[in-house]
């Protein structure tokens, strides 16, 4: 196995020449604008870029390692097994600390190249200091790595056989989930990055705003969608149904996702107005703050909880020691700053700009709600020593009266105008909105027998932000008013940032939907079933017909048979109890049928004497509308990214625009 | 970070320990209404000895037994608050997954007021700035800015 060995060492090697390339872009630009020396300057543009190549180079190593089960490597032995099936022996590379790190840095790394490759129109001041805040957050995160979570560390003699992956993560799910996540997160980075640039130049251009916003953008796309796509996970593969568990955990990636959400509409603000300066670069430090507070609370253990397996309490004080510096030293810097930045653009409290205050005025509140409730438990054990548990009740009971006033307000901002709007004549022209908003209220609690007021109107809710959207779509393209012809040109002609947030508000109002029905209509049975039993749920007969055993590639699996009817239509669900023989461990694997947006959600318990599995069946109407609708508000942000201002090039012409219209 | 994985690596855990059925069959009551109650007082009670977890979604034995318990009391005719009371009278305020507003947990309870209020004020300050200054364009406020300074 030396031939592997040496890959390892490879890889080893490129991460130190990563960090290298990381520190040279840290500093050697900034030395060149000091000293007035061009050349220095340029080394921005071409640092991140080779420095990206080295990380390629060390993830490629660790893959490798993986896929050739070398298991000389620590890292490898601990998260691997050669029977391990090839999608996970390739997802696993970050299914364990290391390896995470590993591709956190690497997507840091990438958004470097990115901002160096395509940043030519970019001041180059602006591109250099950008590019300098991004390597230092890099460097020090290699550092990390390199001192504390080398994922190359060897073992000799190496073992035959490695300990096998978490089976919980053997999952489709680990290798979309955590890049997603990561490529929210991080990007993140490069707003952060920006917006330090511009405390430390004391101003914001054109070129700021414009740049800003679509990396925000794109940052949150990622995360939207990473979050949604842990949450199905976790739906499916925990085996009780739940999609959110206020577990701190998730919290970590959901409160820079409530930051970044404010942001994003922030800066539409700013680059649209030039208001909002100084709020939006503290936004921007603070989203990414909280992803390093994300970084910090999963990583470092110190939620004392089995979820952190990072326990060793070296790593923790070590990204405790980065949080503080750059969550300190940008708030610090901001303090010092931004009192000398000019706030420009006025506007009256109704307008476009104001239901972005409004807006933002919410989301964070309730990221501050989130942030409190995940760290109130911690702070006050460390300052009393007093044990309190802060879970789903606190959350729904706080967090969720914050999203009604949000939500109900959502599809008035789009048709105010800028600077001074007309609530009235927007109220005037949502009336259809309206109206179908509260027929739909209407009909639910008519169809759920007349109990309960509080969930219809609510359901009513994610239909207004729909129908909303539909309203402003239909006013825009003037459906209905003008030719058939003329709409649709008219459509097409759209600007795609106002179609994109249509399609974004609209999703979250599917989201909406999909929560309500699931909390308020889920239908559940617990029993115990004999073969040849059978329970009802939802209008559907599921039989239990036996049991057969079944051997997987690296499990060996009881699976249960049922035979689910209704109406005449039958079909097979068999949901199965795993066992992973290297760890020990058994999973659950819930069987789940999706009708319509609803599903049938069936998962087995413990066998029970007599023959008899304990049976966990449930119907959860419209659930799948919770992770559609967040895909969908994520293709939303797709289709604002892909708005003609925001590409590339549009910055450079628009600032010579602006330098025209200056100069004359 | 890592959000899913490091979650679903702990459950991993729990789920070891037994099944994805945390209520088993043989807990419930005959009673819908009062197996609601009791399934409703649940989700608000931490399982002890699991990491953010109700004893509605644990599996772990010890929420069996609470589970148990709850719906012991919850038939001997006890409120929803009495059951409750009777809980964190033996296991303390760690059992209450949603804390009680005391003293100790002022700043939990009111840090969403206190960011919501602040951040109102602000802008509204603004606005109000905002409408004094009204019918000064940028440009004019600069010049006016300039005109000061001198």
């Amino acid at each position: 196995m030396t031939g592997m060995l040496s890959v390892a060492e490879l890889g080893h090697y490129a991460l130190v020449l990563a960090l290298a390339l990381m520190l040279v872009q840290s500093t050697v630009p900034l030395l060149g604008l000091r000293w007035g020396d061009e050349r220095l300057v340029a080394v921005s543009g071409t640092a991140p870029i080779v420095g990206f190549g080295f990380l390629a180079v060390a993830f490629a190593a660790l893959t490798a390692a993986y896929v050739t089960s070398d298991f000389s490597v620590l890292n490898v032995w601990q998260n691997s097994h050669s029977a391990k099936p090839l999608l996970y022996k390739f997802t696993g590379v970050w299914g364990n600390h290391e390896g995470s790190m590993l591709l956190w840095v690497l997507i840091l790394g990438l958004f470097g190249a990115l901002v160096a490759a395509f940043g030519g129109n970019l001041p180059s001041t602006l591109r250099a200091r950008v590019l300098a805040v991004q390597g230092w957050i890099g460097s020090a995160f290699l550092l990390f790595i390199l001192l504390s979570s080398n994922p190359f560390t060897r073992i000799d003699p190496a073992p035959l056989e490695g300990r096998d992956l978490n089976p919980i993560l053997q999952d489709i799910g680990l290798a979309i989930h955590p890049p997603l996540l990561y490529l929210g997160y991080v990007g993140f980075s490069i707003a952060f990055a920006f917006a330090v640039a511009a405390l430390i130049e004391g101003r914001t251009d054109a070129a700021w705003a414009r740049w800003v916003r679509p990396w925000t953008l794109t940052a949150w796309m990622f995360l939207t969608a990473g979050i949604a796509m842990g949450s199905y996970w976790a739906y499916y593969e925990l085996g009780w149904g739940g999609w959110w568990f206020w577990d701190p955990v998730e919290n970590a990636s959901f409160m820079p996702w409530l930051a970044g959400t404010a942001l994003l509409h922030s800066a539409v603000v700013m680059e649209k107005r030039g208001a909002l300066k100084v709020w939006t670069i503290l936004l921007a430090i603070l989203t990414f703050s909280l992803s390093l507070l994300g970084t910090f609370l999963v990583r470092s253990g110190v939620l004392t909880s089995v979820h952190a397996f990072a326990t060793d309490p070296t790593r923790g004080v070590f990204i405790l020691a980065i949080l503080t510096l750059f969550i300190g030293g940008a708030l610090a810097l901001f303090a010092w700053r931004a009192p000398e930045m000019k706030q420009g653009g006025l506007f009256a409290p109704i307008s476009r700009e104001g239901a972005l205050v409004y807006n933002n005025l919410f989301l964070v509140t309730a990221a501050a709600t989130v942030l409190v409730g995940t760290l109130y438990p911690l702070a006050l054990e460390a300052v009393s020593g007093q044990k309190i548990s802060v879970g789903a009740p606190f959350f729904n009971f706080t967090f969720v009266p914050l999203t009604i006033p949000l939500f109900m307000a959502l599809p008035f901002g789009p048709l105010l105008a800028w600077k001074r709007g007309d609530l009235l004549g927007a109220a005037q022209r949502l009336g259809v909105a309206m109206a179908a908003a509260l027929a739909a209220a209407v009909v639910t609690y008519v169809v759920a027998g007349g109990q309960g007021v509080l969930a219809p109107l609510a359901l009513g809710l994610g239909v207004w932000m729909i129908s909303g959207s539909l309203v402003d779509l239909a006013d825009r393209i003037q459906l209905f008013r003008a030719g058939a012809r003329t709409s649709l040109s008219r459509f097409l002609g759209l600007p795609r940032s106002a179609l994109g947030t249509m399609v974004a508000h609209a999703g979250m109002g599917a989201l909406v939907i999909g929560v309500v029905a699931t909390s308020a209509y889920q239908t559940e049975d617990i029993v115990a079933l004999k073969p040849g039993e059978s329970v009802d749920v939802a209008g559907y007969t599921l039989t239990f017909q036996g049991t057969t055993p079944v051997t997987g590639p690296n499990y060996r699996e009881e699976r249960a048979q049922f035979a689910a009817s209704r109406g005449g239509r039958v079909f097979a669900l068999t949901p199965s109890k795993r066992f992973y023989e290297t760890r020990q461990t058994a999973t659950t694997e819930a069987a789940i049928k999706t009708i319509g947006f609803s599903q049938l959600y069936v998962s087995l318990g413990d066998p029970i004497e007599g023959g008899a599995v304990a049976v966990r069946a449930s119907y959860k109407p419209l659930v799948t509308l919770i992770w559609l609708g967040a895909l969908v508000a994520a293709l939303g942000g797709a289709l604002s990214l892909s708005d003609r201002r925001l590409r590339i090039g549009a910055p450079q012409r628009a600032a010579a625009r602006q330098a025209t219209a200056a100069s004359a | 970070m890592m959000c899913g994985t490091i979650r679903l690596a702990l459950l991993t855990l729990l789920v070891s320990l037994s099944s994805a059925v945390a209520v088993q069959p043989d807990e419930q009551l005959a009673d819908p209404v009062l197996e609601g109650r009791a399934r409703d007082i649940s989700a608000g009670l931490r399982c002890l000895v699991c990491q953010n977890q109700s004893i509605d979604d644990s599996n772990a034995p010890l929420a069996r037994d609470l589970r148990i318990l709850v719906r012991e009391r919850l038939e001997k005719g006890e409120s929803d608050s009495e059951v409750q009371s009777y809980l964190v009278a033996r296991y303390g305020d760690f059992i209450l997954l949603k804390p009680r507003f005391a003293a100790y947990t002022l700043i939990l309870w009111l840090t969403p007021l206190a960011v919501f209020l602040v951040g109102a004020v602000v802008a509204l300050r603004r606005f109000r700035r905002a409408a004094t200054g009204e019918g000064l364009s940028p440009e004019e406020e600069e010049k006016l800015a300039h005109i000061l300074r001198n």
